[in-house]
């Protein structure tokens, strides 16, 4: 007791051994610990890394978490046990049930609500002397930079491209260190952008890919841990930047196989010619990243111009006995949770296996969502085929609209 | 003969493979090699006008190309490009 006491009134006048710039405005010395925390903490403070200095700086530190998701449960649940002071969470999404698999803030019980309110009650149930700040909204070009000013360290865990260009630049400009993870399927990426002297996103990457280029997530899948192994990076690399201990992620790119179990790291520069962050500079506001990101308005399932069918017509005609000939572009492991009894060729496979089609019929081509399956008739009415049609909506629409047993996925 | 690392999200266009053997005293040598083998990854790669696109990084071993000699970095026996795209998270777009 009488030594909780003594560390109670210890006082420091703090130190940092490894100095920011970025993180300057956090006093430790005013975060004070009272006795609850000081048990809470043990594990950290008899730790010389840590130790009350540490625990002080976490206590003082504000970070800004993006998005309520597979990354930031795993960083919003570590950031508050680790006792960081303020976490501020953007998110404006509702759990559903696909969420569970990955999401490990988010329960059962919680579809249906909002993530921020979900997080929330985890998260100040973990931590009581969390000062948590919820942001419901999109984070856009508007309200980033303000935003960011009130926080320190920003940990990125978006999960589309123009969000993750607006939070590099909007990093740069306000002066705070990116946090960075992704991830796709079984791979993950995570580094440390936006230092003082270090690298940021774009130049690693100065632009996005097309839309429909890489397969995102939702068509390519995740494997669930691997937002676990990458967020916890993200946390980890976050407190010690707080803490001003060890090597951070600066300057590398850390690249995480989870199914070969590797873990390589790749040297990254700041490129001189990066238009936000090098020596001449183009990029000196936020800009609209939709549209640098090649995104027209709300994500359309692509090309309303490709002949289509509703799920409703194509039902129509199948109780009709029509020909129809339904192609499924789908991969063989979706066809395995539901099908319409198509055909199966994946949309890869196509330009390889089109002499398998015969052009004198009537084809819809379908996939899950109706993506997948306006690319396939794109290049079949390019390859000579005169009738063939996209599904819209894909299997999706005819399992809410058409079939309610048919399972989603 | 080094070998070509190919990113999970390029592997449906590389007849699923992870990693491919091409014989190349170059850089640019080796993907010409790989693109030859698997012409599907071309356009992945490559823009129109046969630039390597900008969200696509090719790294031997641990180096990005760009601060090598680029296409003309030269290769020793054992060397490992890795290709390594751009990848943002469950987002569909």
């Amino acid at each position: 007791m009488l030594l909780c006491l003594s560390f109670r009134c210890y006082v420091l006048p703090v130190v940092n051994k490894n100095p920011m710039a970025t993180i300057s405005d956090v006093k430790p010395a005013e975060a004070l610990l009272s006795n609850d925390e000081i048990l809470r903490y043990s594990r950290h403070l008899i730790m010389p890394e840590v130790g009350m200095e540490g625990q002080q700086k976490l206590k003082a530190a504000k970070v800004l978490c993006i998005g309520a998701g597979g990354l930031g449960s795993p960083l919003a649940l570590y950031l508050t046990a680790a006792g960081v002071g303020t976490l501020g969470i953007v998110d404006f999404d509702v759990v559903d049930y696909t969420n569970l698999q990955r999401q490990i803030i988010h329960t059962t019980a919680d579809v249906g609500r909002k993530k921020l309110d979900s997080a929330a009650d985890k998260l100040t149930a973990i931590n009581p002397y969390l000062n948590l700040r919820t942001f419901d909204t999109k984070l856009t070009s508007a309200n980033a930079l303000e935003l960011f000013r009130e926080f320190d360290i920003v940990a990125d865990g978006t999960d589309n491209f123009p969000t993750r260009y607006l939070v590099n630049d909007a990093c740069v400009l306000t002066g705070k260190p990116n946090v960075y993870g992704s991830i796709f399927r079984f791979e993950g990426q995570a580094s440390v952008f936006a230092t003082e002297d270090g690298p940021c996103y774009r130049c690693l990457y100065p632009e996005p890919p097309p839309p429909g280029l890489v397969p995102s997530c939702a068509e390519g899948g995740v494997l669930g841990i691997l937002p676990g192994l990458v967020g916890v990076i993200q946390a980890t690399e976050t407190i010690k930047l707080i803490l001003g201990q060890g090597d951070p992620l600066v300057g590398r790119l850390l690249l995480v196989d989870a199914l070969g179990m590797k873990f390589r790291e790749l040297k990254l520069r700041k490129n001189p010619d990066c238009p936000v962050c090098g020596t001449h500079r183009t990029i000196t506001e936020l800009i609209d990243y939709d549209q640098f990101c090649g995104i027209r308005g709300q994500e359309e399932p692509a090309g309303n111009d490709i002949p289509s069918i509703s799920v409703e017509d194509l039902k129509k005609k199948l109780d009709a006995k029509a020909d129809v000939f339904i192609l499924d572009v789908r991969e063989p492991h979706e066809y395995q949770i539901c099908h319409l009894n198509g055909y199966l060729i994946p949309v890869g496979d196509l330009p390889k296996r089109v002499s398998e089609l015969d052009s004198s019929r009537e084809i819809v081509a379908h996939c899950k969502m109706g993506g997948r399956s306006a690319k396939a008739v794109n290049f079949l009415r390019r390859a000579g085929f005169t009738k063939v049609y996209n599904l819209t909506g894909g299997i999706t629409a005819w399992a809410e609209r058409i079939d309610p047993k048919m399972p989603k996925y | 003969m080094p070998q070509i690392q190919i990113p999970s999200p390029l592997r449906q266009y590389s007849g699923k493979q992870a990693s491919i053997n091409v014989p190349a005293k170059t850089v640019g040598e080796a993907l010409a090699g790989l693109v030859s083998q698997h012409p599907d990854l071309k356009r992945h790669l490559y823009n129109d006008e046969g630039k390597l696109r900008t969200f696509v990084n090719v790294y031997v071993n641990d180096e990005d190309m760009r601060y090598l000699q680029k296409e003309a970095t030269e290769l020793k026996d054992g060397d490992t490009i890795s290709i390594v795209p751009s990848i943002a998270g469950g987002g569909t777009i």
